[in-house]
């Protein structure tokens, strides 16, 4: 780091806040253009269901209807199949076109799309639109769709299976389970989540058919990849007359990764129209059509050693695709999931085997944390398990298999190298937050009196900044897992920063600037940051694991570099000196040992530009643009510790205190990250304890609003106690691991952990989430004491 | 269409609006005031929290027509001669918002809950809150904004 160093590390206030707290923010659904037609989709109402016919003759006649197009027109007009990112071998890849043709698979699978010349006509008319539908049998789970006799969803796909895959040495694994001392086996569900940022999707498509040119506003967290993938696979048109702007994005959570049949259709239908084609998500839409989350079903066993060494970990999971392959779905649960099986601890054999099944449900992707929440659950509810089974403390039966300080770079044997690491020593601080003794205390005293408190931790570890490029395309990624980003020096020394990360939250306007303005010894004010804009970012992957800090700043800093390098060589010629004898710092470029011999960098900045006197040979021009390909992920880790107290007489739990000691490497804006991991923890602790997707035998959705789908409220939560450890990872150049999504992947974890530990007592060894006030009150009675 | 006159942050608006058409759209597609925000369609979020007559309503649940001759604040309306409201001040302080989105809500909200209390305890804030919903903060910020508003009000 430079020596001028004094903002990054600063819990600077967001520059972004000043539009968002007056209204002033513009989100896709604010973007207004003359002629502006609506669209509004008609939706399967039936899980499964042949299509036999669609009149819409009813619909076309109400006044200001523009257009319907079904399934059939748009296949006629060229529009093909959805784009599968990450491939798995043998895998199965039935189509999924954006407007379902002649079979409906899921409750929202959308059939027809009205325009108008009014949201409200559009809603009207799509109402009118009369589609022939022959239900058929519905599979919702995901080990039913498997079995014999289960409907089928499709031709490509028989037994329902999209891909079976595997991870690890099985035959090791088998030998430490045959001389282990002692197994641990558990079933356990990660149920199935909706995601609800609380901006529904929305897309804006705006054709000119005079110049051939989109330019589409749509609510994602990755511009280029969303043109690239809309241009190329779907819509068929050519990539550089596509341009797409993400502008104020009301969080993501991942679910607004993914190429959706909406914007494709909106897209289409502007360039069949030559008129802008607005759609905004209705609430029940984004219930019925984000991608959601989780919905694994697990058998895990742990082989233990007598001493309480784990030996061997066997984890085999059917997970639930939903109806079609979201983009990148198939990665989410093998790749994301089953190398991160290790945890924290020095386990040496470990095989998980994965069942990817079609059900008729919404499909399922990337949800913050994506396949590391579901296997940190495994990891930390077993190492719990076998605590109990072996009457040993948790945490000493974690402390016990650590993987030490000094192990670091550490191969696990499911395939990744974590960079560094010092888990005990997170540990250590959290148990002083919490003062565990003490608490163990309290907590006897108070069953005494018919109080059950309980306490639970998860020593987690996680991945962020997936990578590096070449070794993600081995595995099966359809795209490279860099970022981009271009610094562009103005001729006045005034600086704008064009990354491909794209913030929806993060506040990158704010983190990013800081990193610059630090680099180059320039205020904030002098550093513009623009994403989400392909018309103005020449490239970039986007932002979703984690990776904005790790590969999208460090991105920025390599230009910075490249700025800084021939600023040198610019400032040296206009000096008289040696190049190597010019040093920059806080905004100077000046000549060692004589401080008064130098060029502002703005001097240096209307040099390159006016280029009367630049050294021989140079280009003019301050401008640069990196490509940052790491060298491999970032291994956030840390400990959470969740105090729950449950009500006996009704089986309420209420979490009681939460403290959460994270290692994310070096920080950048403390107030920023802060305040990630409190709303990650949120998500977290809402899996655990209130919120799940409830599909009925016939595939409806019975928790299809916010009237029955229990996401957080203020009233239900507590401030997280946070405290850090900080080992910089030296996978970047900035130190930095992410920060987005640790909170909801260790989060969930150490809440089960809690109520299974208050529920003691009663000798419930283990519940499924969620942990519903009728679930624990009936588990109590049953077990009689 | 019918004729509807609202004063909406002071000024007075005359239009011919559709009877079913919701007050949220007659302020974001009427009349351009794209501040406030619609996140469900159940009444839940309060991504659309105005001022009517002084009470903070979900602009979504109630027809424009219902506000016809009563007055309503939006977030564009917080801001006074050019000065942040101190509510405002607090969520970009205390870093009370990450998207933004339900932040306009969640600061007119703020504000009724500080006018009704203006010394709210932590419980009583987080259970006024109970009618906005917000999924990246986890709360922990937008209730040390509130104090903080509260704090500043209570001050000048």
């Amino acid at each position: 780091m430079a020596a001028t160093e004094r903002l990054f590390g600063s819990s600077i206030k967001r520059r972004e806040d000043p539009r968002l707290i007056t209204g002033k923010g513009v989100y896709v659904d604010d973007v207004k253009l003359p002629g502006t037609t609506y669209a509004s989709f008609v939706r399967s109402p039936h899980a499964h269901a042949r299509i036999n016919g669609i009149d819409s003759s009813a619909a076309r006649k109400l006044p200001g209807v523009v257009a319907v197009y079904t399934g059939k027109d748009l296949s006629a007009g060229g529009v093909k199949s959805l784009p599968v990112g990450w491939l798995l071998p043998n895998i199965k890849l039935p189509p999924h076109l954006p407007l379902a043709v002649d079979r409906a698979r899921y409750m929202g699978d959308a059939v027809a799309v009205v325009i108008a010349e009014s949201p409200y006509v559009a809603r009207d008319a799509a109402d009118l639109v009369e589609v022939d539908y022959e239900p058929l049998p519905v599979v919702t789970d995901a080990v039913r769709a498997t079995q014999a006799g289960a409907p089928k969803l499709h031709d490509e796909a028989p037994d329902n299976v999209s891909f079976r895959w595997s991870l690890g040495d099985k035959d090791k694994t088998d030998a430490a389970f045959r001389g282990a001392a002692r197994v641990v086996k558990e079933h356990l569900v990660n149920h199935r989540l909706i995601p609800n940022a609380i901006e529904p999707r929305a897309a804006l498509a705006s054709a000119n058919p005079a110049t051939g040119e989109i330019i589409l506003w749509v609510t994602t967290q990755n511009p280029h990849v969303h043109r690239l993938l809309m241009a190329a696979f779907v819509l068929g048109i050519p990539e550089h007359k596509l341009r797409v702007i993400s502008p104020d994005v009301g969080g993501g959570f991942g679910s607004k990764i993914f190429v959706y049949p909406e914007e494709c259709a909106v897209t289409w239908a502007s360039r069949t129209l030559g008129r802008p084609v607005k759609w905004t998500a209705e609430r029940r839409e984004s219930f019925m059509t984000d991608a959601h989350g989780r919905d694994h079903q697990t058998d895990a066993e742990m082989a233990l050693d007598a001493d309480g060494h784990i030996l061997a970990l066997r984890v085999k999971s059917t997970v639930n695709l939903g109806a079609y392959l979201s983009l990148f779905a198939p990665s989410v649960p093998t790749y994301l999931y089953g190398t991160l099986l290790a945890g924290a601890y020095t386990t040496p054999a470990i095989h998980v085997e994965v069942t990817g099944a079609f059900t008729n449900t919404t499909p399922v992707d990337a949800y913050r944390g994506a396949g590391r929440p579901e296997a940190c659950y495994v990891v930390e509810r077993m190492v719990d398990l076998a605590a109990k089974e072996l009457g040993v403390d948790p945490v000493e039966l974690r402390r016990r298999n650590f993987i030490g300080p000094d192990q670091f770079p550490y191969q696990t044997p499911v395939a990744v190298m974590y960079d560094s690491g010092n888990y005990a020593a997170a540990l250590d601080k959290a148990l002083e937050i919490l003062n565990y003794g003490a608490f163990r205390r309290e907590q006897d005293k108070l069953r005494q009196q018919g109080r059950y408190l309980g306490v639970g931790f998860s020593t987690y570890v996680e991945a962020c900044g997936l990578a590096p490029s070449q070794v993600a395309g081995a595995l099966g990624a359809q795209a490279g897992l860099y970022e981009s980003a271009t610094v562009r020096v103005h001729p006045t020394g005034k600086v704008t920063v064009f990354t491909g990360s794209h913030s929806h939250g993060q506040g990158h306007e704010t983190t990013f600037a800081q990193v610059a303005a630090d680099e180059l010894g320039l205020p904030m004010e002098d550093i513009e940051i623009v994403h989400g804009d392909t018309g103005q970012v020449p490239f970039g992957m986007g932002t979703y694991g984690s990776r904005s800090g790790p590969v999208g700043a460090a991105a920025v800093h390599m230009s910075l570099q490249k700025i800084k390098d021939k600023g040198k060589k610019i400032a040296a010629h206009l000096l008289e000196a040696s190049e190597n004898d010019v040093v920059y710092e806080g905004g100077k470029f000046s000549v060692k040992g004589s401080p008064n011999r130098f060029k502002t960098f703005g001097d240096v900045a209307l040099m390159a530009y006016l280029a009367h006197n630049l050294p021989k040979g140079l280009e003019p021009g301050l401008e640069a643009i990196s490509f940052f390909d790491p060298g491999n992920f970032v291994f956030p880790f840390g400990t959470h510790i969740a105090v729950v107290e449950v009500e006996r007489e009704t089986g309420k739990v209420k979490l009681v205190r939460y403290i959460a000691v994270d290692d994310l490497g070096r920080v950048i804006n403390p107030m920023i990250v802060d305040g990630m991991v409190q709303g990650g923890i949120v998500q977290g602790v809402a899996q655990a304890l209130w919120e799940e997707a409830i599909y009925d035998e016939n595939g409806q959705l019975v928790t299809g609003s916010m009237m029955n789908y229990a996401l957080p409220k203020a009233d239900d939560v507590v401030t997280a106690e946070l405290a850090r450890t900080e080992t910089p990872t030296p996978v970047n150049p900035l130190g930095v691991k992410g920060a987005g999504e640790t909170g909801t992947i260790a989060s969930t974890a150490a809440v089960a952990n809690a109520v299974l530990d208050a529920l003691g007592p009663f000798g419930i060894k283990h519940l499924d989430m969620p942990f519903t006030p009728g679930k624990v009150w009936e588990a109590i009675r049953s077990s009689g004491r | 269409m019918t004729s509807v006159t609202i004063d909406v942050n002071g000024t007075s608006q005359t239009r011919q609006v559709e009877p079913r058409l919701l007050l949220v759209h007659f302020l974001r597609e009427t009349l351009g005031l794209t501040g406030t925000h619609v996140g469900c369609d159940t009444s839940q979020c309060g991504a659309c929290t105005v001022r009517l007559d002084g009470a903070a309503v979900k602009s979504c649940s109630l027809f424009a027509v219902q506000a016809d001759g009563r007055s309503v604040t939006t977030i564009e309306g917080l801001a006074k001669d050019g000065k942040l409201h101190p509510m405002q001040e607090g969520f970009w302080e205390k870093h009370g918002l990450q998207c933004g989105f339900c932040t306009p809500g969640m600061i007119i909200s703020a504000c009724e809950i500080l006018e009704r209390n203006p010394n709210p305890t932590e419980a009583e804030i987080r259970q006024g809150l109970e009618g906005n919903l917000c999924r990246c903060t986890g709360y922990a910020n937008i209730v040390k904004a509130v104090q903080h508003a509260a704090s500043n009000m209570a001050e000048r």
